[in-house]
């Protein structure tokens, strides 16, 4: 209630902060993440895989394990602070308010329900109808991502629909009770290319007409140019730089975000995954005092280990954690092609 | 559905054929000539000549497998060497006795082991588990004659509140299960019989419920809103092929009637009955109680079989 005061967003990650915690040894999955989605709009977040992507979305859904994890911070969803909801109120926000698509068609459903009964159960729980409406609903979901003969795959067991239309079926039960947010977690990654393009292109139209907010993760700079309202870059855990796509893409104000464009050619940046930049991402059960990213970077001065670089932000939203993310703005533009 | 339990019924055939070929061999394979447990040693040629026509052993082989089976089909499994009564007469009195200790046992063991292995699976790790898991140690390994004794000297000698033999009060002909006086008689067979199949399937499925608990979908379901219990039955679904399998195998081992379990509390059953013809060399009854026997262990398959596809359609296609 508080939080729903302050602002108007959809989302409101203050802080945030995911442990996993075993006998061994702590690993900090995500570092003091702070980000702000409104409504309607479409956050990409990129990263090198290991960054914590993946943990961030499920922490934004509670979908971690409990015993295991240890979150703190602030999550805020249209104005539901999360991680205090208990029992029946967490159930009526996932699936209700949020909802998640996942890397793999393959393995997200059940193996032993029809498709028809996995969608009418997500209705039934948050619309309190019986089965019967929520297969009607169910129908009215699969022709609305397009999924030809829809009477008949209705009855159909996930095992007998193409990745493609698996993952179909996820968005049509993501998208079942009208949410506020979609979390769309690499949602076309594990598809071949051309169906690829035709779930990106149908995500981004159901998001307009919904008008649902949707943070979308993704390796694909392409995919990024393509959907994103906003993006953010995740390194290590942390959000090294957000702002608009234009912003981001076109004059990267962080090292990585640079080192990460520089192997894609310009104006081709479809299908280009994120290439190695020379060195491996840090241990994140032991980070470094100092910027995470400073023993693969090129720019590296000696103040970069030393400390944690703050966030500077730069007017309209955009942030970098760099110490020389003030410098001159012509002066990133004209080292990208150097790189 | 129907064309794959049509088809699943033709594979079952030739199993059943090959079945009761090796029941019938039984009386070739077994030590010594079929000819001596029927006779007295001091059988005059003449007799042995009698008795060899009677019986078709005059005949060739297949002739007599032939003929043999199609008594069996009508349900004549020939006379009982020892008592000269019909096998299947004291066959299937036999099998309704162990139906009974064996239905028992089935709904004890089946609806005990499955809640306690669902709960320690949904909770691996923790406190539950931990003693779920001893209590399905302990079922496994306790042998069942062992168990049987220790129950008799404590429940029939020392505080002599159940009785340790026998299927009633003495002089009762038929058995009532809902009267005291009979049923207190059930109790001890059933409680042993029903120690290792709660240990085993208990721990099937404990491990089945905890392995489909990590398995991608779990989490898409809580993501959809589902509620915990709505999670579980998911999971339950999913892990109850495996469990169906083997209880399927329990069942089986079940009805043929533990040897031991049913001599130690003289329970006129499947095994009790297998016993005394072994002992007497009683051949024809041996061949129909193994024949019977083997039989409901293949339709049990069967039907299990079907069971599972019928939750799971993915098994269909292999
Ligand atoms: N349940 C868990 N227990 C312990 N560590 C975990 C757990 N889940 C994730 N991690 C660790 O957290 C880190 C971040 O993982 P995450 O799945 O968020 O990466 P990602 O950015 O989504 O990568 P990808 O692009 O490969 O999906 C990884 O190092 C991973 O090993
Ligand atoms: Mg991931």
């Amino acid at each position: 209630m508080i939080e729903n005061s302050t602002s108007n967003a959809l989302v409101e990650l203050k802080d945030l902060n995911v442990k996993f915690v075993s006998r061994e040894a702590t690993v900090s999955a995500v570092n003091n993440v702070s980000l702000t989605l409104k409504a309607g709009e479409v956050l990409c977040i990129i990263g090198e895989s290991g960054s914590g992507k993946s943990v961030s979305m499920r922490a934004l859904m509670r979908l971690l394990p409990e015993r295991r994890t240890k979150i703190t911070g602030e999550i805020s969803v249209a104005g539901k602070n999360v991680l205090e909801l208990q029992g029946k109120e967490l159930s009526d926000l996932r699936g209700g308010t949020v909802s998640m698509i996942f890397q793999e068609p393959m393995t997200a459903l059940d193996p032993v329900y029809r498709v028809g009964d996995q969608i009418a159960e997500a209705v039934c729980r948050h619309e309190g109808c019986d089965r019967e409406m929520g297969l009607e609903r169910a129908l009215e979901l699969l022709e609305l991502v397009k999924v030809p003969s829809a009477e008949r795959r209705l009855k159909a067991y996930p095992h007998e629909l193409s990745g493609g239309l698996r993952q179909r079926v996820m968005i049509a039960m993501a998208l079942s009770c009208r949410p506020k947010l979609l979390l769309a977690d690499e949602p076309t990654t594990a598809l071949d290319a051309t169906v690829q393009i035709q779930v990106l292109i149908l995500l981004r139209k159901l998001q307009r007409e919904m008008g649902m907010g949707m943070i979308f993760v993704t390796h694909d700079l392409g995919v990024a140019a393509e959907i994103a309202d906003r993006v953010a870059v995740m390194y290590a855990g942390r959000i090294v730089e957000t702002g608009t796509v234009q912003e981001v893409l076109g004059d990267p104000r962080h090292p990585y975000t640079r080192g990460m464009l520089a192997s894609t050619v310009h104006g081709n940046m479809r299908g280009k995954d994120i290439e190695a930049i020379p060195g491996n991402p840090p241990d994140l059960r032991r980070l470094p005092t100092g910027c995470s990213f400073a023993p693969r970077c090129k720019d590296v001065t000696a103040s970069c280990s030393e400390a944690l670089p703050p966030e500077v932000f730069m007017g309209g939203g955009r942030m970098s954690r760099c110490l020389l993310a003030s410098a001159p703005p012509d002066e990133p533009k004209s080292m990208a092609p150097a790189i | 559905m129907t064309a794959y339990i049509i088809r699943r019924l033709l594979y079952a055939i030739p199993i059943a054929l090959g079945v009761s070929m090796v029941c019938f061999a039984l009386v070739y394979i077994a030590p010594g000539d079929p000819l001596q447990t029927l006779l007295p040693e001091d059988a005059s040629a003449e007799t042995i000549e009698m008795v060899k026509k009677a019986y078709g052993f005059d005949k060739p082989i297949p002739v007599q497998y032939a003929l043999w089976l199609g008594k069996v089909l009508t349900g004549d499994f020939g006379n009982s060497i020892a008592s000269g009564r019909a096998v299947s007469e004291e066959l299937f009195k036999a099998l309704a006795n162990t139906i009974l200790l064996a239905a028992g046992a089935v709904a004890i063991a089946f609806s005990l082991a499955f809640a306690m292995g669902t709960v320690a699976g949904y909770w691996v790790g923790s406190k539950v588990d931990r003693f779920v898991t001893g209590v399905a140690v302990v079922g496994v390994s306790i042998p069942n004659y062992w168990l049987a004794i220790v129950l008799v000297i404590i429940f029939a000698v020392e505080l002599n509140v159940l009785p340790a033999t026998g299927m009633g009060p003495r002089g009762s002909d038929t058995f009532e299960l809902l009267t005291w006086d009979h049923f207190r008689h059930v109790i001890l067979p059933i409680f042993t019989l029903s120690m290792i199949p709660i240990g085993i399937i208990t721990r099937t499925t404990r491990s089945c419920v905890a392995e489909t608990l990590n398995q991608d979908f779990v989490e898409t379901l809580r993501a959809k809103g589902l509620v915990e219990s709505q999670v579980l039955l998911h999971v339950i679904r999913n892990s109850l092929p495996q469990v169906l399998a083997v209880m399927g195998l329990q069942f089986g081992y079940l009805m043929g009637g533990s040897i031991l379990v049913e001599t130690i509390f003289t329970w006129p059953g499947t095994g009790f009955l297998l016993n005394k013809a072994i002992l007497t060399r009683d051949i024809p009854v041996l061949q129909g109680t193994i024949l019977v026997l083997a039989m409901i262990f293949v339709a049990t398959n069967l039907v299990i079989d079907l069971c599972q596809t019928a939750i799971d359609p993915r098994l269909k296609r292999s």
